[in-house]
């Protein structure tokens, strides 16, 4: 769109299941004529061959010779809405318009306003209540998201995320640790194919203050604190971004069951390392939220065994290549990893991150290594660049120790360790104090 | 408005959308240049290299140039200069 604005004709070319998607993008953009020929889903996997039969075939949305699509688009005569684009106002109402409690959790789900499950109606009484939790103004605006890259931000205010807490069932105590989920700027609900999910861990005082657990089942639907926390993050995550309907603003082929709510504190007291939150720069008597985006993969074990170092490698390996893990373990396990000589968690880090390899054809045989880091390898820029340069069976490490992030959480009934994916922003952990 | 009840509009605040205006199409395709923007995704420039051979003996007065963006997800100021300096056209693919 921006090479349109530049005065050249441009044509889009999508795969059929993201018309909608990209009739949605071109109006928000206002240019809703933006001219979008499709090509059959998929194009992995496809043979050159088969995807000239793409391009010598039909376009399954326009139903018109694909190619014809092309030319007329670079070439045809514009008419009036070609010219004048499409300008429009979408007013968020403070109030939607008063009606029974059936209908209204009816217009919840009918608009994706919910995850399905049921919802505390957001009503004038409970949002007062709820905003009792901070002393921020309820007009005060805490942020923006959006689902995607190329999709506008929206914005919102201290109330906006008082009425999606209220929907999760949280209390106006949990108010700052929500709010600072808010004004992380990572989205809970991000649109991509790939199906993110986020997940948040809490530091500091606040944890014992609103009586989060960080005891057994810490990561599970165990502890009303933690769930209605993280599930307030995932539902102001789809409103207050403009959605995350299937089609639209959602487009994760598997999704995440993440998406429902992962937030659990970290077990600084029972923990032989540094928390979270003081490795990120924050004093360990204040509060603070880190959100990890990612949630694709976990890869579960127990120990550290005799053969640890072994069943770790092929563990790390086994990562999806571009998305660093985190490693949460018990705290019997942190033990553990301090009695092999790890005592801090940038050793247990750097040692991930050196031991974690690949044959070189293994690594660059990925499809998101390809999209994202093969651009940055041809360009020069390191650590790409050197491993591009490998031989195919030589051994390439997968991660850097500075993106390996580790979380001591859970009850001690198994020295359990888990790795998900997850990768936390410089600017990814926030103060739940300012805005207490 | 017996049994109904008010509640809060749960949705964030949406920007005005500001309307845009096409740029002005070509006459014809023939003499002219129309990049190929390959999107970086899986198999987008198999596909892009395809169109490219299309274009060839198909069209063959046009000039079909193919051309990446340095990362997949970022806008490139400099690839765009590019198309506008040296293009006519561009057809983008595939994906957003």
């Amino acid at each position: 769109m921006s090479l349109e604005q530049s005065g050249v004709p441009t044509v889009a070319v999508h795969t059929h299941v993201f018309a909608r998607l990209a009739q949605s993008v071109a109006l928000a953009n206002g240019m809703p004529t933006t001219r979008q020929a499709y090509v059959p889903q998929p194009l992995v996997g496809m043979t050159a061959d088969g995807l000239r039969g793409y391009i010598q075939g039909i376009d399954p949305i326009n139903e018109k010779p694909f190619m014809q699509e092309l030319i007329e688009g670079l070439s045809a005569p514009l008419n009036d809405n070609d010219l004048t684009g499409t300008s429009f106002e979408r007013p968020s109402e403070k109030f939607l318009g008063a009606d029974t409690e059936d209908n209204l959790r009816q217009l919840f789900e009918d608009n994706h306003w919910t995850d399905f499950m049921p919802i505390v109606l957001p009503t004038e009484e409970r949002i007062e209540a709820m905003l009792a939790g901070t002393s921020h103004p309820p007009d005060e605006v805490v942020g923006r998201l959006r689902p995607t890259a190329f999709r506008e931000f929206w914005e919102f205010d201290v109330e906006k995320v008082a009425v999606n807490a209220v929907m999760a069932g949280a209390r106006p105590e949990y108010l700052p640790v929500i709010l600072a989920h808010a004004a992380s700027g990572v989205s809970a609900r991000s649109s991509s194919t790939t199906s993110f999910a986020c997940y948040s861990v809490v530091n500091g005082p606040v944890r014992g203050e609103i009586g989060m657990s960080d005891g057994i089942g810490a990561m599970g639907p165990h502890n009303h604190a933690n769930v209605a926390i993280g599930r307030a993050y995932n539902l102001l995550s789809m409103n207050l971004q403009g959605g995350s309907e299937p089609g639209d603003t959602y487009m994760g082929s598997l999704g995440n069951p993440l998406n429902y709510s992962m937030t659990f504190p970290e077990a600084e007291e029972r923990s032989p390392w540094q928390p979270l939150h003081v490795q990120k720069g924050f004093k360990a008597e204040a509060s603070a939220v880190s959100v990890f985006f990612g949630g694709r993969y976990t890869i579960a074990g127990f120990g550290p065994r005799e053969t640890w170092a072994e069943q770790f490698k092929r563990a790390i390996a086994a990562c999806q290549h571009n998305m660093p893990p985190v490693l949460v373990v018990d705290p019997i396990t942190a033990r553990q990893f301090v009695d092999l000589g790890f005592d801090t968690k940038e050793k247990l880090s750097a040692w991930i991150a050196e031991n974690g390899t690949l044959p070189a054809a293994e690594y660059w045989d990925d499809l998101w290594v390809q999209t994202l880091q093969l651009p940055m390898a041809k360009a020069g820029v390191a650590p790409y660049a050197a491993k591009l340069e490998a031989a195919p069976e030589e051994e390439v490490t997968l991660f850097e120790a500075k993106d390996i992030n580790i979380v001591v959480t859970g009850g001690e009934t198994q020295g359990a360790w888990k790795l998900i994916a997850g990768r936390l922003g410089e600017s990814a952990t926030v103060s739940v104090d300012d805005w207490r | 408005m017996a049994g109904k009840i008010k509640v809060h509009d749960p949705r964030g605040f949406a920007p005005m959308v500001t309307g845009k205006t096409l740029a002005p199409r070509l006459q014809s395709l023939d003499g002219k240049v129309v990049y190929l923007v390959d999107c970086l995704f899986d198999n987008s420039e198999v596909f892009m290299d395809q169109l490219q051979q299309w274009f060839a003996e198909n069209m063959p007065a046009v000039e079909a140039r193919m051309i990446k963006p340095r990362a997949s997800w970022v806008d490139d100021p400099d690839m765009r200069s590019k198309i506008e300096a040296d293009g006519n056209a561009a057809i983008l693919g595939v994906g957003l």
